[in-house]
């Protein structure tokens, strides 16, 4: 059974002194799948990735890579392969040096070696980088040459320790789907780790959101985005608008909400039980929930008055305060260009059902938006 | 009009980088070069009689029809290399530790380690190599005290002596260099290294050796440089044997008043010490400036 996945990870805790980095995680990753961790800095993803890589030991808990334990086995001999966050390309070396690297290091002859890496090189793209030395190479083409020199020694699974944070947002943007689209086409188990939820979103199959060391929820994209399983996951995946309030009452599946800045909303129960009357509470909904004057009998709705508008093509939006109580609000302007006439000042009647409402007990601590 | 000031504005601005690099000129033209070229005619001529000289490379034959002389000069080169390649592999370690494993407090603490030994002179610390080595010394008596030797053991005046003293006396300036040259390597290369299959060997033999090169570099020129030319170390610790070219040179100046001799030795020395480091740099594949800058 445990064959079945290239990586899995046991309850691993690593602790720095008094400070916990990896509180009890535990993992399965299946084989072939692009696999990403998010979470802010200082998350303790790094930490689980350098555990994974073998540069780091973990305190309690088990790592085994293809149903084996690596437990204090050397970086050097695990079947793990890390694309570093600045790359670590050897200037010393030129890019096919770079590539055989690894290669030599296992005693393969030669003429192996030679083919092999221009095979590598060809498949990410650049055959004839070889000669090159490593400071003629654009950003766009070190990234695939430091995938490339993991690719070569077929690891069972490559690390990347959030290899495009490096690039300006244009080549962030390309090397998100050419990474996508590699993965895809050699088929190796991808461990991404990373701060950004688009890259997380655009690229994984799986991706865990971390946060203090733990992980929050673990999902595909889509899960994580529309049914968050706390108030973390819901502030930090995806933009949202969020209140703080109290649980006034409600039944099985809805739950009414007293805000904290003034009016009612009344959010989705979700089978959170643990939610009762005078409970306090983080009310998230997203931008493009909200409908911008929309029917009469809404399930939750309020007038507002816009302050900002946001145009930004399809990913336009609306900057509005609402009329009572003042709290600002976000919210996204159809893609239909329905609203185009809206300009700041205006007074428009917001509404979103109880399905887009999400509320999670608050006493989870802060999260970031 | 413009063309006048321009020229004028041009001329004061080259009298001015003159008058800022005077000192330099001048150092350079009257210790350096003046001297030098003094040494070098000195180390032409010879005496006929009391205050007649004649043009003639009889200094430089007699160097070469006298054993003692180039046997001095080869042992004063080998030895120089053998104290720099001994300080570079003592050094190294030393330097990578200082630079990769220790961090913060102590990192520091580990430098100033290595920089204290130098805040008193060269004389002192060698004397201090003296009272540890000597026969009546505190090694000599400590294994006398162990059971470990019968009598008294004398260790000075033998070429080890000469080249712990001549090690210990370079250490600093192998170390400050190539510290400096590991501090700018990025942890990530070294780990990569290994992340790739390689061990501490081949670790250390493709990363970070080829990127501490022009640290090493630098290092033992400047520790060859100060082995070759040392005098008070090899003299002190080695004593009536030491056989180290300065020596020869002292005594041609000092004990015999044969300037000529003399001279013409100090450029051989010159030469020497040029030709081992151009030879160096060839075989390490550096350039002068890219080690020096």
């Amino acid at each position: 059974m445990a064959d079945q996945f290239d990586l899995e990870c046991r309850n691993v805790v690593k602790t720095f002194d008094d400070f916990t980095a990896v509180n009890d995680i535990s993992l399965a990753i299946p084989k072939g799948s692009f696999f990403s961790i998010l979470g802010p800095s200082g998350c303790g993803k790094t930490t689980l990735l350098r555990m994974l890589a073998g540069f780091q030991a973990p305190t309690s808990g088990d790592i085994l890579i293809k149903g084996a334990s690596v437990l204090g086995v050397p970086p050097n001999r695990r079947p793990v392969n890390m694309v570093f966050q600045h790359l670590a390309l050897f200037p010393m070396m030129n890019v096919a040096e770079n590539v055989a690297y690894g290669l030599k290091r296992r005693g393969v002859d030669k003429a192996t070696i030679t083919q092999k890496v221009n095979e590598t090189l060809a498949r990410v793209g650049l055959p004839d980088a070889g000669p090159k030395q490593i400071s003629q190479l654009s950003g766009g083409q070190k990234q695939r040459i430091a995938i490339a020199r993991c690719l070569v020694l077929d690891p069972a699974v490559l690390l990347l320790d959030e290899p495009l944070g490096a690039l300006d947002l244009k080549l962030r943007e390309h090397m998100k789907v050419e990474l996508k689209q590699l993965q895809h086409e050699i088929g190796t188990t991808f461990v991404y780790i990373t701060h950004d939820q688009s890259e997380a979103l655009v690229m994984s199959d799986q991706v865990a959101v971390m946060n203090a060391g733990r992980f929050e929820q673990v999902g595909a994209p889509q899960d994580l985005y529309y049914n968050p399983k706390t108030a973390f996951v819901a502030g930090f995946v995806g933009e949202s608008n969020r209140w703080h309030g109290t649980v006034e009452g409600g039944d099985d599946h809805k739950i009414e909400i007293n805000l904290a800045s003034g009016g009612k909303v009344i959010a989705k129960r979700d089978g959170q039980t643990n939610l009762v009357t005078g409970q306090g509470v983080d009310v998230f909904v997203r931008p493009e929930a909200i409908a911008i004057d929309g029917t009469e009998g809404a399930d939750n709705s309020l007038s507002a008055k816009v302050d900002n508008v946001l145009f930004n093509g399809a990913a336009s939006s609306l900057q509005v305060r609402e009329l009572v109580t003042g709290h600002e609000m976000t919210v996204a302007l159809p893609q239909t260009g329905a609203f185009a006439s809206v300009k700041a000042g205006d007074e428009i009647r917001l509404s979103w059902s109880v399905e887009q409402t999400r509320c999670f007990a608050s006493t989870e601590g802060g999260a970031g938006a | 009009m413009s063309k006048t000031a321009s020229i004028t504005g041009g001329s004061a601005f080259r009298f001015g980088l003159l008058l800022l690099a005077m000192p330099l000129l001048l150092w350079l033209f009257l210790l350096v070069i003046l001297p030098h070229m003094d040494l070098f005619l000195v180390s032409m001529r010879e005496r006929i009689s009391y205050g007649k000289y004649e043009f003639s490379l009889i200094n430089y034959i007699e160097f070469f029809a006298e054993p003692l002389y180039w046997n001095t000069y080869v042992r004063t080169a080998v030895m120089s290399i053998l104290a720099t390649v001994l300080t570079l592999v003592i050094g190294f370690p030393v330097s990578y530790y200082i630079a990769k494993v220790m961090r913060g407090k102590g990192k520091n603490a580990l430098f100033l380690m290595c920089l204290i030994p130098f805040w008193v002179s060269e004389l002192v610390r060698t004397f201090g190599w003296m009272i540890l080595l000597r026969e009546s010394g505190v090694i000599s008596n400590f294994l006398q005290w162990a059971g470990i030797a019968d009598g008294p053991v004398e260790m000075l005046y033998n070429d080890a002596a000469i080249m712990v003293g001549l090690v210990y006396t370079s250490m600093l300036f192998m170390v400050v260099p190539l510290v400096s040259v590991l501090d700018s390597l990025d942890d990530s290369l070294i780990e990569a290294g290994y992340d790739l299959g390689g061990n501490a060997f081949t670790v250390t033999r493709d990363i970070v050796i080829p990127h501490a090169m022009p640290g090493i570099a630098s290092g033992c020129i400047v520790v060859f440089m100060l082995t070759l030319g040392n005098y008070l170390t090899p003299n002190l610790l080695g004593g009536k044997d030491s056989l180290w070219f300065t020596e020869q040179i002292y005594t041609q100046f000092i004990t015999r008043f044969n300037w000529e001799s003399g001279s013409a030795f100090g450029f051989l020395l010159l030469i020497l010490s040029s030709a081992i480091v151009w030879i160096g740099l060839k075989l390490s594949k550096q350039t002068l400036s890219e080690t020096v800058g």
